[in-house]
């Protein structure tokens, strides 16, 4: 092996090797997983040591193995809160992304909606989710409803957005080839425009699928008594800062599962690489 | 005027021409000008002839080939496809279509993307007589790449996959724009070669547009070179080479005294 400073013209091969004899130096990092475990228990031990050296009261910042006990042994109520907030974000998701890409498809194919209609789009969708939160509860009361409404808004126009774009990403060949077919609009939208917009819709609900449990926790803020949302309030009333992080970390956990599911959904449709022109 | 044009069109319809363009004029009206891209153009194609189109840039030569395909509206003068209009030609399926790229459903398989024309257009109700994908993939000699998709093929093959599909149903007419255009020149030597077997072997009237003086001159038995501004036709050249045509040709004497009359056809074209 070359070592660096020798040959001057493989900097990048010489780089290399220095790299490989830093990781030699730790095996243990050798694992594609490895860095990002070991930096978050790292980060972790710190915060435990930080909060019990300094001795931190737990109601201002609990510790580590705090927030783990909570876990255990008030798992239940952390469970019993999760459900309903799982099946707002989840139905908030489906409603949000599905009205979405219904309402592009019409865009698509009728400029004078998407003229009149896309404005009042960007309109709702600059108010704060915070300020619709309690108008929505009080057109639909305590239930479900404004929750899932909630999510579903959120989830709303970042799909909109991308397959509008999503839908007209059609090369002008294409639709000239379409043409010289003689194939009518609907044929076009299963054939061409609906597959070609995969990649954008696939961006876009990568984004919900965060955002929808971010929706349903704030709808659950707003005179509710269940769910993870509902749970950090009365948690933080209660200065019972364990139980705040542990919910905090079950949401955002909620979050990522999405986020995963939805990558690896990606991952088994799009088997075909988007953004060339073939 | 326009009108008796068209009559005299339809009355020809005896098998003579292919294509039959007369007095075409073609304007792209803008917000403060028009532009006349193409002015009284007429020409001939025999049926089952392969003719080439050359000109400088910018002298209409893919507006005429989009008129004919019905992709342009014509602003004067008549084409007839066999005796119909564009329009009714294209529901017909009497032409089809090969563009500069490929144009390939990138989520489809090569096969599967020389299937797509008999999935669309169904209400036009003109694809009761196909051939089948395989042999046409073999016909362009793909055989074994029928479930590669497209960014597993190189540039040539994709070509070769879109001129299958343009092929699948039977088209009488092969309407070719640059199709070869943004291929190196090996490739695009060969698949000039395999043009003109596939050309013998199906019968098909072909039109080609290509900026390729050579390509021109080697692939048409007539070439049509069209001049700029506003696009007329300069000279309709005969090209008579004994056939089959072999790329070795392209060093005769014979070849390059044609090429040179070509090319300046095209200096005064400019």
């Amino acid at each position: 092996m070359t070592t660096a400073g020798i040959d001057s013209n493989s900097a990048p091969t010489a780089s290399r090797a220095g790299r490989e004899a830093r990781i030699e130096r730790a095996p243990f990092l050798r694992h594609r997983h490895a860095p990002p475990i070991f930096a978050a228990t790292g980060m972790l031990a710190l915060w435990q040591l930080v909060v019990t050296g300094f001795g931190v009261p737990s109601y201002i910042a609990p510790s580590p193995v705090q927030v783990l006990q909570v876990f255990v042994e008030e798992g239940e109520i952390l469970w019993i809160n999760f459900w309903p907030t799982l099946f707002e974000a989840v139905a908030g998701f489906a409603l949000g992304n599905s009205i979405a890409v219904v309402l592009a498809v019409w865009f698509v194919h009728n400029r004078l909606a998407e003229r009149a209609f896309y404005p009042i789009a960007v309109f709702i969708n600059t108010i704060p989710i915070i300020a619709i939160a309690p108008i929505l509860v009080l057109m639909l009361g305590n239930g479900y409803a404004p929750k899932i409404v909630i999510a579903a808004l959120i989830c709303f126009f970042p799909t909109l957005v991308n397959m509008v774009r999503g839908l007209k990403a059609v090369s002008p060949q294409m639709l000239e080839l379409m043409r010289v077919l003689s194939a009518s609009d609907r044929e076009i939208l299963w054939k061409i425009r609906l597959q070609s917009s995969l990649p954008f819709l696939f961006a876009a609900l990568k984004i919900a699928s965060t955002t929808c449990v971010i929706g349903a926790i704030v709808g659950e803020w707003i005179g509710s008594n269940y769910g993870l949302g509902s749970l950090i309030i009365e948690a933080t009333y209660n200065f019972r800062a364990p139980l705040l992080y542990a919910t905090v970390i079950l949401g955002a956990g909620l979050a990522v599962a999405f986020f995963v599911i939805t990558t690896l959904l990606e991952r088994r449709i799009l088997k075909w690489k988007p953004g060339a022109v073939y | 005027m326009t009108a008796a044009i068209a009559a005299a069109a339809r009355a020809e319809t005896s098998v003579a021409a292919a294509i039959s363009v007369r007095e075409l004029s073609v304007r792209f009206d803008g917000e403060t000008d028009s532009i006349t891209a193409l002015d009284r153009v007429g020409f001939e194609i025999p049926v089952g002839g392969f003719v080439t189109m050359l000109g400088p840039s910018g002298c209409g030569k893919s507006t005429l080939l989009r008129a004919i395909a019905d992709l342009v509206p014509i602003s004067g003068g008549g084409i007839s496809v066999f005796g119909r209009t564009p329009e009714q030609a294209r529901r017909a399926r009497d032409f089809a279509f090969v563009f500069q790229d490929a144009t390939l459903l990138p989520w489809r398989s090569a096969i599967e993307n020389v299937h797509l024309p008999l999935e669309v257009g169904k209400r036009s109700g003109a694809i009761e007589q196909h051939a089948e994908p395989e042999s046409l993939l073999a016909l362009v000699g793909l055989e074994s790449r029928e479930n590669a998709l497209p960014h597993e093929l190189s540039g040539g093959m994709r070509q070769r996959v879109s001129i299958a599909r343009a092929l699948i149903y039977r088209p009488r007419v092969l309407l070719m724009d640059e199709p070869f255009g943004a291929l190196d020149e090996i490739t695009r030597d060969k698949l000039n070669e395999e043009l003109l077997r596939i050309w013998c072997e199906t019968g098909t009237t072909i039109m080609f547009v290509t900026h390729s003086v050579p390509e021109a001159a080697f692939l048409g038995q007539k070439c049509l070179v069209l001049s700029a501004q506003p696009g007329r036709v300069r000279e309709y050249v005969d090209i008579d080479f004994a056939e089959p045509r072999l790329l070795g040709m392209r060093d005769t004497l014979e070849f390059v005294q044609v090429t040179a009359h070509l090319r300046s056809l095209l200096e005064v074209a400019r």
